[in-house]
């Protein structure tokens, strides 16, 4: 078995950027991904779009091919639609559980890599309301996902409830694609821009300000837009029929074939967290993110993150956090001395400052009210065991005083999506019955594998003689 | 610093602690189980096998005890049900030892005869079957199987209910617990002061059932329990319609459908998940039922068991501060309703039994005076 | 629900969504097919038997499992369509050994 040099976890900005990198300074690099086509979440599709109107998707949006074509020149070995179910530390390398493909015709088996960059990107923060599990319910990614894929968009009653950038560009996106949306509902409480206005300093020269600011009048122009909503939810019978939301205790109720919910994103962790990474809690970002340095490097000897993933910065940062991180894998690895590193690097740690101006701001104006962040009630915090926000309450209170307990009470987060659907949600709740803070509670322990896979792939594991002999019986 | 005075301190809250202050929860508030929530522990990463066949050779008081405790389980659950208002999903189906080849046939039923010809014990109802018998129970059954033994008295339950059904009828029941560590423990004039890392607690008995934390602690109050390391690794598939009526020693499908495979024995304490141990389970998994291979495996975890040099359990009461007790075993969930139903009111009538006399730490001194 | 762009330049893919024939596009995911289709649901719940469908179609969530030729729990937003794929919705639970290994 070969073994490259980095292993790419992750073909989003950071990761193609990191392959880029890499390969340019003659190292070998292997991108695993789990789409079918590179670009990550922002840049998806963007080499196969069926999308023929390309202002629908905004400017933004092409960028990607200015980061596809390089990295499709640069000789990086390129594994779309194959997904990193496992990895392990071996004598000499890790060994990555990789399994891809269709059913039936999956591919799989084990890879070999020096370093480990994991570019897993973002997830969108699940917050969960009562009706959230209702067909008809989806993320505002999810709607995105499919314009840019498919060229698919919203029909019938359309709302969208939440808060944060990924909230107005999808607005945006449907609105110039000739759907009308029939209410958003902005979820940011009273007051809070005031708050964040301390940081707005920094924000005046985010080059978020002026564009940001350009598509949330553009979409106001064409839609009613409901502020201060402190409560929503959706109801219906088999699918969603309508959203009630509160402002000032007050509700109303209004008729929806298709609710599109964001409350931003936050990071995709469980890769670094599995391979033993530390975490810790951002409290600006309400989220657990790998601890790194200002390279990408990890508690872990090896292992490197890069993108969203060590925290949420967006694309610009990404790209930059890519090439950080791959210089960082060069110079570990004896191709570049530090020197060499340091003069590389001085661009990109100009572009990741101005790429991070105004974040403190977006931060503080967009994390969700506590009321979002800490549900009550019968709500499903836990989507696949369907765990209710009541029942996670009352396990602590009976004495599951840390995430483990607390998920081994009441198998939140032990469903598919192996917890990504309420980690966040989880830490809320059991910060908020004991009275502490998210940042005093111990990381969650994540496991392998990250994605089910079948027990024949578990099995494919190459063998190893003194792990052969601890399943042994009765000889 | 205020200090807290009970009756009774149990310190470590996982299925043995929990367990044995069910079995004394009418103390309600004068009982307080101090428990630090180590992520690894036994309690919260076990198979949940309630399992008599094939235990006790070697201490044959043990093969009665583990008996008595299968036979006893019922009435736990009832009480669970009753008064935590929690199903704990009790089985008792039976349970399949299967053989993978004519030498491991053999081994078990030399085993199985050894253990039963052991002066005094107690016969449980299990008996060797042919494939062909084992085929009958179980079509599933994959061509490497050989055969196997049968216990009637075998079933399972669902152990991270058991545990949370513990703790939601202790909490009904007034029982106060403590999310603290113990770091010291030392006798006074009254009982035992406990210094925890968030404050002092003063107890007239106190019982050690800390798990791994049992060694160090029982050392504070006489008592010597030596644990050897031992970790084990679960995988656990997706839920699938209920195929399997009984439990195998090492699958076992959850009344949610979830089929669970167990359990390796690694010799260190962490709990990190090693993938290649992953991956033999998965192997020896699909020797048994081949079937499973196109099962999605949703997720894995390991952690590190509380076992003695022998195996078998520690029962003991200080001789020099006779209010001081320790339990550290093995087989937590198969003696919860032993521990809940007998042990407890014996540790609250002040001594053990006659009958746990075989358990007491003393075979271990030659251990040490080794180590 | 759903609607294609007028102005799409992908082919067409026909698929088989619970027994009945559905026109889908090159680069559709399967859970892209059933939501053109008019379908938001992919499958009761193994839990409660609660409906559920696609919900963030980037592999995270896993409450747009189907079947797919015969395999049961595939996320359906993952999954390409290709010609002649059979989609079928989903009850629950699988019974054992029902997947491609
Ligand atoms: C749904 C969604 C939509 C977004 N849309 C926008 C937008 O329109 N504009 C904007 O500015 N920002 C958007 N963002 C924010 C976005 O996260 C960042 O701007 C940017 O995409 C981050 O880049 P990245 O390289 O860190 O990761 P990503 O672009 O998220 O790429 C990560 C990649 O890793 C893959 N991956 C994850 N785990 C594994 C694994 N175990 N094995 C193999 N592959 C794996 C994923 O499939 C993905 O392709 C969006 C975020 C999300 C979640
Ligand atoms: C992989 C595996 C499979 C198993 N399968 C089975 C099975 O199928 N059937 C069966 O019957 N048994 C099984 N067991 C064994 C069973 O799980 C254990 O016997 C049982 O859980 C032990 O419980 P415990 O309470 O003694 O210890 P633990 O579960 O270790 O709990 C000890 C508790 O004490 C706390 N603690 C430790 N030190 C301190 C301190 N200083 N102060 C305060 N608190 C402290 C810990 O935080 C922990 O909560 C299995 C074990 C493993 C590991
Ligand atoms: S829609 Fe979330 S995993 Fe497919």
């Amino acid at each position: 078995m070969k073994t490259c040099d980095v292993a790419v976890i992750g073909a989003g900005p950071a990761g193609l950027v990191a392959a880029t990198t890499a390969t340019s300074l003659g190292l070998s690099a292997t991108v695993f991904d789990e789409s079918a086509s590179p670009g990550g979440q922002i840049y998806r599709a963007v080499t196969t779009t069926p999308v023929r109107r390309p202002e629908l998707l905004g400017v933004d949006y092409w960028h990607g091919a200015n980061l596809v074509r390089p990295f499709r020149a640069s000789g990086a070995e390129y594994l779309p639609a194959t997904t990193v179910w496992a990895a392990a530390r071996g004598a000499e390398a890790f060994d990555l559980g990789v399994s891809g493909g269709r059913p039936g015709t999956r591919i799989g088996g084990t890879f070999a890599a020096r370093t480990l960059l994991v570019a897993t990107g973002a997830i969108e923060r699940p917050l969960p309301f009562p009706g959230w599990t209702l067909p008809g319910v989806m993320t505002a990614g999810a709607v995105q996902g499919l314009l840019k894929s498919s060229a698919l968009v919203p029909a019938g009653r359309v709302v969208l409830a939440g808060s944060g950038p990924l909230l107005w560009q999808v607005a945006w996106q449907l609105a110039s694609a000739g759907v009308a949306i029939d209410r958003v509902l902005e979820t940011i409480p009273r007051g809070r821009l005031a708050e964040a206005m301390r940081h707005a300093p920094g924000f005046m020269f985010s080059t978020y300000l002026a564009r940001g600011l350009e598509l949330i009048r553009a979409v106001r122009r064409r839609t009613d837009v409901v502020e201060h909503v402190a409560e929503l939810q959706a109801r219906g019978d088999g699918r969603v029929e309508s959203v009630r939301f509160a402002v000032d205790g007050e509700w109303t109720e209004v008729p929806a074939d298709l609710v599109v919910i964001s409350h931003g994103v936050v990071p995709n962790v469980h890769l670094p967290a599995a391979l033993g990474c530390g975490l810790e809690w951002n409290p600006d970002q309400s989220a657990f993110q790998p601890v790194a340095d200002a390279w990408g490097g990890t508690t872990e000897e090896g292992v490197y993150v890069a993108g969203d993933v060590a925290g949420i910065a967006g694309a610009q940062a990404a790209e930059a956090r890519g090439r950080l991180a791959a210089l960082a894998i060069a110079n570990a690895l004896g191709r570049i001395d530090a020197a060499r590193r340091d003069a590389l690097a001085a661009p990109a740690q100009r572009a990741l400052a101005t790429a991070l101006r105004g974040r403190r701001f977006l931060d503080a104006l967009y994390r969700p009210s506590p009321e979002f962040l800490r549900p009550r009630g019968a709500v499903p915090v836990c989507r696949c065991e369907e765990v209710t926000a009541d029942a996670a309450r009352e396990a602590v209170r009976d004495g599951a005083v840390t995430l483990h307990a607390l998920k081994s009470a009441t198998r939140c987060g032990m469903g598919p999506c192996q917890g990504r659907s309420c980690l966040a949600t989880a830490a809320e709740l059991l910060a908020d019955e004991l009275g502490a803070d998210c940042a005093a509670l111990a990381p969650p322990s994540i496991r392998f594998p990250l994605r089910p896979v079948t027990l024949a792939e578990v099995a494919a594991w190459p063998s190893r003689a003194d792990a052969e002999a601890c399943v042994v019986r009765g000889e | 610093m205020t200090t807290q005075r009970i009756d009774i301190a149990i310190v470590g809250g996982g299925l043995v602690g929990s367990a044995l202050a069910w079995g004394m929860r009418a103390l309600g508030p004068r009982l307080a189980v101090l428990d630090a929530s180590d992520a690894h522990a036994a309690s919260q990463g076990n198979f949940g096998l309630v399992w008599a066949q094939g235990k006790g050779l070697g201490m044959p008081a043990y093969v009665g005890w583990t008996i008595g405790s299968a036979r006893a389980w019922p009435q736990l659950a009832h009480e669970l049900r009753t008064h935590a208002g929690v199903d704990v999903a009790l089985e008792q189906t039976g349970g399949l030892h299967p053989c993978l080849s004519q030498r491991e046939m053999e081994s078990r039923a030399d085993r199985l005869e050894r253990l039963h010809a052991q002066a005094g014990v107690e016969r449980c109802d299990v008996r060797m079957l042919t494939r062909d018998e084992a085929l009958a129970r179980l079509p599933a059954l994959g061509p490497d199987v050989a055969g196997g033994s049968f216990g009637a008295l075998d079933g399972h339950c669902n152990p991270l209910r058991l545990l949370a059904a513990l703790r939601t009828g202790l909490r009904r029941a007034g029982v106060v617990r403590t999310h603290c560590r113990v770091e010291a423990m030392a006798p006074s004039a009254d009982g035992f002061r406990l210094l925890t890392d968030r404050g002092e607690v003063a107890a007239e008995r106190v019982v050690v059932a800390a798990g791994r934390g049992t060694q160090r602690l029982a050392g504070m109050v006489g008592l010597s329990v030596p644990l050897v390391e031992n970790s084990g690794e679960v995988l656990v598939l997706e839920r699938m319609r209920r195929f399997l009526p009984f439990a195998l020693e090492t699958i076992r499908q959850t009344d949610e459908g979830a089929v669970l495979l167990g359990d390796s024995h690694e010799p260190r304490t962490d709990a990190a998940l090693d993938v290649a141990v992953l991956g033999a389970i998965a192997r020896r998994a699909l020797r048994v039922i081949p079937a499973l291979a196109s099962a999605q495996v949703v997720r894995a975890w390991a952690a590190s068991r509380v076992l003695t040099p022998d195996g078998f359990p520690v029962y003991a009461q200080s001789a020099a501060y006779p209010g001081a007790f320790a339990v550290a075993c093995h087989s937590g969930v198969t003696l919860a309703a032993a521990h809940a139903l007998e042990l407890a009111p014996a540790i609250l009538g002040g001594s053990l039994p006659a009958a746990l006399a075989p358990f007491a730490s003393g075979r271990f001194d030659h251990v040490r005076a080794a180590a | 629900m759903f609607a294609r762009l007028p102005e799409t330049g992908a082919e067409a893919v026909v698929v088989a969504i619970d027994g009945a024939d559905f026109e889908a596009r090159a680069g559709d995911s399967v859970a892209a097919a059933l939501l053109a289709s008019g379908r938001l649901a992919s499958r009761a719940t193994p839990v409660s038997g609660a409906p559920r469908g696609p919900f963030c179609l980037m592999g995270v969530c896993f409450d747009c499992l189907i079947t797919i030729d015969g395999v049961p729990n595939q996320r359906a937003c993952m999954v390409e369509v290709a010609p002649g794929m059979r989609i079928d919705t989903q009850q629950g639970a699988p019974p054992l050994g029902t997947g491609a290994a």
